[in-house]
């Protein structure tokens, strides 16, 4: 049912129309943060206000609607915003990946390739990937504007030399098309190769800090690194216990006080599909 | 022979005020030249408008770059100058937590500006952070600690070491010794004797201490109130000064 109170997906036309211009321009110059005028969603920031201010901009009624929280369907952040626009913008809305048309994603890339009929939507909360190594912002942009980025790998060099590898293990930074250095918000490090290439096109917004950004489909993205450590997709070590899926990114569950754990594929979705198919892994009841 | 540096009438005004009226000079390669003047007088300023990190409202400075010869650094575009002042130039700060990145391990530290010119292996860059720290006698084996665990005058010889690293031919320095204790200042000095005369380095250092131009500068300024009052050999303006200023300025010094 949708609200009658409300316009078409929360947002009024004409913030749906900056927000657009915002991402078209993302598009054109992959990996720019583009700064736009983020609205307050009536959701606290660090909630995902910059995915749904985007999600709103790019849905039409004819869309299937999935999101994703850590690569769950069924976490509250998940629940709450699929039913924010179930209730605004009366969009249908699955679980299933090849079945949605635009997908909000908090911190993961399902598992399933995504196609040129889908975008896919982050949720961005610090969009600035030189953030923790210089304070100013007028500073970082004049290193993105002149392409300073030999800082970044002072960080990656901290990471070596106190930890002996590079430990970074999510948001790690990446190189769009030779250019732009860009966060790729805190997906695991496992997920950065998908982002290069990809059929799907995807955005990010940041809502508190006010800036959306895109790669457009099959961009080059490629992640930072030292010759002689090169980066490497890290997963747990273990097959998933439910579905026994052994290329999928795993969450480690805790199951009792005992020092007892299980490994279950983070993505939902993916996992129940294999389990339906009959695969079924040592912990599968 | 061609003059590395060479400065033309600058001249920056703050509103109404004089910052360093007309100054003029040609630092030639090898050489090290020493500005001098009370606090208020302008040296700093006048370093600020050569190094890059002041616009002067007048005059010109002229570089001579390794790849495309003299080049004027006012007027050349920020890109041109921010690349300069990571490879062929130096700036060492008074206090060494201007120049220094207290949050990263001193081999970060000194590897960043081999980093910022497109160092990518690991291996070769810690090498050559080791080295450098041995070079500054810095113990090698605090490579991965923090300047905030180093003592001041190991900080200030972190950010000479990090600041020479890639090879510059010309190094600002802005009161280098300020704030560190006799001894430490001492070393400090040594060190740096060692370090111009070795790399053939060419270099301007503004200071109030009479000792420390004395000991590193081949040529000497004296500041007032925004302008060079005298200049010529170390030696000759401090043993015979002619300004009335530069005499009092050697005059006030204390002899132990």
């Amino acid at each position: 049912m949708t609200d009658q109170a409300y316009n078409f997906a929360y947002l009024d036309e004409q913030t749906k129309r900056m927000i657009r211009r915002a991402i078209l321009k993302g598009l054109a110059i992959p990996g720019y943060q583009v700064p736009f005028a983020s609205r307050e969603m009536p959701m606290p920031y660090g909630w995902g206000t910059g995915g749904v201010q985007v999600s709103a901009a790019v849905l039409t009624p004819d869309d299937t609607f999935k999101v994703i929280d850590q690569g769950a369907d069924d976490t509250t952040n998940a629940v709450s915003i699929r039913s924010f626009f179930e209730r605004t913008a009366g969009v249908e809305t699955t679980t299933k990946t090849s079945e949605a048309s635009v997908i909000q994603t908090r911190h993961r890339i399902p598992e399933e390739p995504l196609t040129e009929e889908q975008i896919l939507v982050y949720q961005v909360p610090i969009p600035e990937p030189l953030r923790f190594l210089e304070p100013r912002e007028s500073e970082t942009r004049k290193m993105h504007s002149l392409e300073e980025y030999g800082l970044v790998h002072v960080k990656l060099y901290e990471d070596i030399s106190r930890h002996g590898h590079i430990a970074t293990s999510y948001a790690y930074p990446v190189k769009v098309e030779a250019r732009y250095v860009m966060d790729p918000s805190p997906i695991p490090k496992f997920d950065n190769p998908k982002l290069g290439d990809m059929a799907a096109i995807q955005l990010f917004g940041a809502g508190r800090e006010q800036r959306i950004y895109a790669l457009p489909p099959y961009t080059q993205v490629v992640s930072l690194d030292f010759e002689d450590h090169p980066f490497e997709a890290s997963k747990a070590d273990h097959p998933c216990g439910l579905c026994n899926a052994t290329e999928s990114y795993l969450d480690e569950v805790i199951i009792d006080d005992q020092g007892g754990r299980m490994f279950v594929c983070s993505d939902t979705d993916y996992c129940a599909a294999r389990q339906a198919a009959g695969h079924k892994g040592k912990d599968a009841a | 022979m061609r003059p590395l540096l060479s400065v033309q009438g600058v001249t920056k005004h703050y509103g109404a005020h004089i910052g360093c009226a007309d100054v003029s000079f040609d630092l030639y390669p090898g050489e090290v030249m020493g500005i001098v003047g009370e606090s208020g007088s302008g040296k700093s300023t006048l370093l600020n408008c050569m190094a890059g990190h002041l616009a002067p409202d007048a005059g010109q400075v002229v570089f001579d770059t390794r790849a495309e010869g003299p080049k004027h650094t006012v007027t050349m575009s920020e890109p041109e100058r921010r690349m300069l002042s990571r490879t062929d130039w130096a700036f060492v700060h008074q206090h060494a937590r201007d120049g220094l990145r207290m949050g990263v391990s001193a081999g970060g530290n000194v590897g960043e500006r081999l980093m910022a010119v497109g160092a990518r292996h690991y291996g070769n860059i810690r090498d050559k952070a080791t080295d450098w720290l041995e070079r500054v006698e810095i113990d090698a084996a605090r490579v991965d600690d923090r300047p905030t665990t180093f003592s001041g005058g190991m900080q200030q010889r972190l950010q000479i070491a990090r600041n020479l690293v890639t090879g510059p031919r010309l190094v600002f320095m802005d009161e280098p010794t300020g704030g560190l204790d006799v001894s430490v200042q001492a070393r400090l000095l040594d060190l740096l004797r060692g370090l111009v005369r070795d790399m053939g380095l060419s270099a301007i250092i503004v200071t109030h201490d009479l000792a420390v131009v004395r000991l590193l500068a081949d040529r000497l300024m004296v500041m007032k109130s925004g302008r060079v009052v005298e200049a010529g050999l170390t030696d000759q303006v401090l043993d015979d000064p002619q300004h009335a200023y530069s005499q009092l300025l050697v005059s006030s010094v204390l002899q132990v």
